[in-house]
């Protein structure tokens, strides 16, 4: 019975690397290490929705094909499109993410990944101020003081303070929970917000506030700060910045109550600028609590391969960035997509209305191990293995550290990056055929 | 790689390391080297009597993993169009990827445009281990050029423990681990110490100040890891990036640094030193006020020393990105500079900041940074210790290489660029003074030949017969042209090879990308006795149980990140 040690898993951002699976009869029969997420993933693979052969949608009913039928249509739903949207690309590898900026590349299309929808003001924010982070061990060794704003890691990341922050124990955290201060500053009471030695109710979409009175603050300018600021009293705001001045090592972890709430990208401006300041008194360092296990990886490489992170436009022949203009939505909303290729995301279940009903009228290619309600709107679907348990590839946690993830069963379904070579390889017959 | 002959006839060759000075001869090539001769059915190349060198050596550039962090912060330099032909967007085409940059281009536009300038291997110059993986991710999309990386040892927690414990033989277990694990090349020290102290907001202030709760010296830390670096044979020696960069009056724990290897005795034949961009280092002056060259001091100790090389890290107008492992460094430059502000510290190994810039020739500052670059170059008798860089994009972008030749060329360039600067900045430099002018031969010897003995690759950096066949010909004729007032011809030849072979594979052509091979990844494997090294790994396992967030077991890189790997080994002294 083959025990696999140090799997990875492929949920959240997290991207815990130390999962015990046992594998009988090609079934993962024992999962051990994992959080409730996590297990259900590795336990869901042969319990959910999966779609188990390629399809073709033929008088409005998906229909089942082979692999290289549905591949050809997709090929020429994408060299008939003037105006693709590629779109998703967060939960898969690395390789995969390559190849589909290659197609996009080749077929002079936008390609945007969840980030749209989730942390992509982060990227914005770090392009106005920077990113001062670390990776997460050294949270762990050395941060005395946890600040968790606008996220909920005992539901969204469940591991999250156990292996990283709060509860974890290093070189000089001996002490673990006891010795570390933690703040959670949200909306309303979370699960995580429970835990906290001090929860700071903040008023909705006041963050931008509070973050320019923590900075009024921490240099020196209390004479600034009114009474009350998003709902805090001004004697609390000032207790909390001295609990980061005097700190020896604070992180600010954001999620997105920051990033997605009232003057997004200028909320983790701010919180990049407080790092900053914060700096002069002690050190201070900031993480985004990505979602997906591999949005971050998708960002990498996007980043390396093309120079920008998410939005990218290849209509002209080069990259060409201007989020607002060529993000996901943007194009869906304004009605200019006239096609789109989705993967490992489901936009019809999250987007807004107006998107998605864009998206019900152009041809849709889905490529995904699970049926979603994106594949309702889909006219070309091609299941995928999962990667992760079916297929290996590198995937970046949330603070960029890049991690192998593991092969642990076989599978009859092409990995996303097989899917994707195929794919650019019939693209390139049907140019040239043309 | 395809069976074939190539005959390069009537090349001006300019040769160092065989003291070959321009003269006119025919270079043969079969399977990708370099040979005594060709048959007749050889594909002919006419050089047509141009000058002809060896492949470009970048020996230390910012290329793979952390310049994404600035490629990511700075959008806005994808569309800069500074130099033309090699920055800026460009579309796809039949046989190149889409390309964006200056500072920071994407992988794709690295590749091809080093080979535009005639480069052909490049090496990374900082490798966080634990983020390894990344590097290699983005080698693998660089195309043409041969690559390799120098991994970050200088705050490492095993490294300091093992240098604190007098434990020399376990330390050099752990570096050949290390270089194993990252599939790196050689021995990075970044700011020793300063890396840790970072991880409390602290730096240390020059080679005797203990690193905060490890009871070492930067100093120890240094003859520790050099020790290692000798014990284990290693290709290159340790590559120092000296304390207290970027400060006035640095100049003195820089020349402190180089003595203090005046003990270390090479176990290879090369350098026992490398002191990476040292005009960072060589600022004299107490304070921003006062500050001044400090090269007349540098390159005098340089002029008597023969156990070290160095390189410039020259500083080209305009804007740059500094990204560096000396985190402190970078919060510093953010805090002077009012810019935005990237830090990436990684646990138990090292730390390192982004933060883009500007240097202005109206700044005295950055006047007299760009001329001590120069005056290194000038005023260091012998190049073979000269690696010429701008440590790109640092100091510059790497596609100014052309641009800074000529200031290293021409004084009559550099007299152009010196009127533009204020009276201030004319006395803290002795550069207006130096008149003299290097040689083709001299800049083949910086930016390829010194190259090839440095990180001890016998088949780079020249043109003897067994060698690569890296060759790089220049439309220039050597016996036509005086660089001291052409000096816009010697550019403009530079930034476009008129060839560029890459393992006698036509890549460029008439500065044009042709064609687009996978280059290799050199990384050390070396050997250790094994009691020794099961020793070593009872003590990371420790490590990666109760500190590391990433098991043991994923932490090496594996086979697939290296998809033309070359793994070079090396038996140790032990």
């Amino acid at each position: 019975m083959p025990v696999i040690k140090d799997a990875v898993c492929s949920l959240c951002g997290s991207l815990c690397d130390d999962i015990t699976v046992t594998v009988e009869d090609n079934k993962i029969t024992k999962i051990e290490n994992a959080c409730i997420l996590g297990h259900s993933k590795f336990v869901g693979m042969f319990e959910h929705d999966r779609i188990e052969t390629p399809m073709i949608r033929k008088d409005g009913e998906l229909v089942p094909v082979p692999y290289e039928e549905a591949i050809e249509a997709a090929a020429k739903i994408l060299v008939n499109s003037r105006r693709t949207l590629s779109y998703g690309w967060c939960s898969t590898s690395c390789e995969a993410i390559g190849k589909a900026i290659q197609l996009a590349e080749e077929t002079g299309s936008l390609i945007d990944s969840t980030a749209n929808v989730c942390h992509g003001p982060s990227a914005l924010a770090a392009q106005e101020k920077g990113s001062p982070g670390a990776s997460l061990g050294v949270i762990k060794n050395r941060a005395d003081v946890i600040v968790f704003w606008g996220c909920n890691p005992v539901h969204a990341h469940p591991r999250h303070m156990s292996r990283y922050s709060s509860f974890s124990k290093g070189l000089f955290s001996t002490k673990g929970r006891k010795g570390r201060k933690m703040v959670v500053i949200d909306v309303r009471k979370t699960d995580t917000a429970k835990l906290a030695d001090k929860y700071v109710e903040i008023e909705q979409g006041s963050d931008l506030l509070l973050i320019t009175a923590l900075r009024s603050a921490v240099n020196g300018h209390e004479d600034v700060i009114p009474e009350t600021v998003a709902g805090i009293s001004k004697e609390e705001i000032l207790e909390l910045a001295e609990t980061l001045k005097n700190a020896q090592f604070s992180c600010i972890f954001f999620g997105m109550g920051v990033t997605q709430s009232r003057s997004k990208y200028k909320n983790g401006d701010g919180v990049s600028s407080l790092i900053s300041d914060l700096n002069q008194h002690s050190k201070a360092v900031t993480i985004g609590m990505r979602g997906h296990y591999n949005v971050t990886g998708f960002g990498q490489v996007a980043t390396w391969e093309t120079g920008f992170p998410m939005a990218i436009d290849f209509s002209r022949g080069f990259p060409y960035y201007n989020p607002g203009e060529t993000g996901a939505n943007d194009v869906l909303v304004r009605e200019e997509a006239d096609a789109a290729i989705i993967s490992a995301a489901d936009p019809g279940a999250h987007f807004p209305q107006k998107a998605v009903r864009h998206l019900a009228k152009i041809p849709v290619i889905q490529i995904d191990p699970y049926a979603n309600p994106t594949t309702e709107i889909a006219d070309v679907v091609i299941p995928a293995a999962v990667v992760g348990i079916e297929a290996e590839g590198t995937a970046y946690r949330m603070d960029a550290i890049p991690i192998r993830m593991k092969k642990l069963i076989d599978t009859e379904f092409k990995t996303d990056e097989q899917i994707t070579k195929d794919l650019i390889t019939k693209v390139r017959e049907l140019k040239e055929g043309a | 790689m395809r069976m074939s002959e190539i005959l390069i006839k009537n090349a001006n060759v300019c040769d160092p390391a065989q003291g070959i000075n321009c003269e006119t001869m025919d270079l043969c090539i079969r399977d990708g080297k370099i040979v005594e001769s060709v048959s007749e059915s050889a594909e002919v190349i006419d050089a047509a009597g141009r000058l002809t060198m060896a492949g470009g050596f970048d020996g230390h550039t910012h290329s793979a993993g952390k310049i994404n962090v600035g490629r990511f912060m700075n959008p806005n330099d994808a569309r800069r169009t500074l130099v033309p032909g090699l920055s800026g967007p460009e579309a796809r085409t039949e046989k190149t990827r889409a390309q964006v940059g200056y500072n920071t281009p994407n992988t794709y536009a690295i590749g091809y445009r080093y080979a535009k300038l005639g480069y052909t291997t490049i090496c990374e110059a900082a490798i966080p281990m634990l983020a390894a993986r990344h590097t290699h991710e983005e080698f693998k999309e660089i195309p043409i050029l041969d690559k390799m990386g120098l991994s970050l040892f200088g705050s490492n927690w095993q490294v300091m423990e093992y240098v604190r414990d007098k434990e020399p033989e376990k330390l050099a277990a752990y570096v050949a681990w290390g270089l194993k694990a990252s599939r790196g090349y050689g021995v990075k020290i970044v700011n020793a110490g300063g890396g840790e102290a970072w991880g409390w907001g602290k730096n240390v202030s020059g080679l005797y100040d203990p690193v905060p709760n490890f009871d070492v010296t930067p100093a120890e830390i240094l003859m520790g890891l050099a020790e290692a670096n000798e014990k284990l044979q290693l290709p290159h020696s340790v590559h120092v990036h000296c304390n207290n960069l970027g400060k006035p009056g640095n100049y003195e724990t820089t020349i402190e640094t180089m003595k203090m290897f005046e003990k270390v005795k090479p176990t290879v034949d090369r350098q026992a030193l490398h002191v990476t961009h040292v005009q960072f280092n060589a600022y004299a002056g107490t304070s921003w006020r006062d500050f001044e060259t400090g090269a007349p001091m540098v390159a005098d100790y340089l002029n008597g020393a023969n156990h070290l090389t160095f390189d410039l890290g020259q500083v080209i107008f305009g804007p740059a990105v500094t990204m560096t492992a000396d985190g402190p460094v970078e919060y510093a430059n953010s805090r002077m500079l009012h810019e935005k502000w990237s830090n990436q510290d990684i646990e138990l190994e090292d730390a390192s900041g982004v933060v883009p810039l500007s240097y202005s020739p109206k700044s005295f500052i950055n006047a007299v940074q760009w001329a001590i670059g120069i005056e290194l170059a000038l005023l260091v008798e012998d190049p073979w210790k000269i690696m010429f860089t701008t440590d790109s994009p640092n100091g510059g972008s790497f596609v100014n290489y052309p641009e800074a030749f000529t200031y290293l060329m021409s004084a009559k360039k550099r007299e152009q660029v010196i009127s533009g600067f204020g009276k201030m900045a004319l006395d803290r430099m002795v550069l207006p003074g130096l008149d003299r002018e290097l040689s083709f031969y001299e800049l083949a010897i910086m930016t390829r030949s010194m190259q090839s003995k440095m990180y001890s690759r016998p088949e780079k950096g020249n043109l003897k017969v067994g060698s690569d066949a890296d060759v790089a010909i220049y439309d220039i004729i050597t016996s036509d042209i005086d660089p001291s007032v052409e000096h816009e011809k010697v550019k403009q030849a530079f930034s476009g090879a008129a060839y560029t072979l890459k393992d006698g594979n036509i890549v460029v052509k008439d500065g044009k990308i042709e064609a687009t091979p996978m280059g290799r990844t050199y990384w050390v494997n070396a050997k250790v006795p094994a009691d020794i090294d099961s020793a070593m790994n009872k003590d990371t396992d420790i490590k990666f149980k109760k500190y590391y967030t990433v098991s043991k077991s994923n932490y090496m890189v594996e086979d697939s990140y290296l998809p033309n790997p070359v793994e070079i080994r090396t038996e140790g002294a032990f």
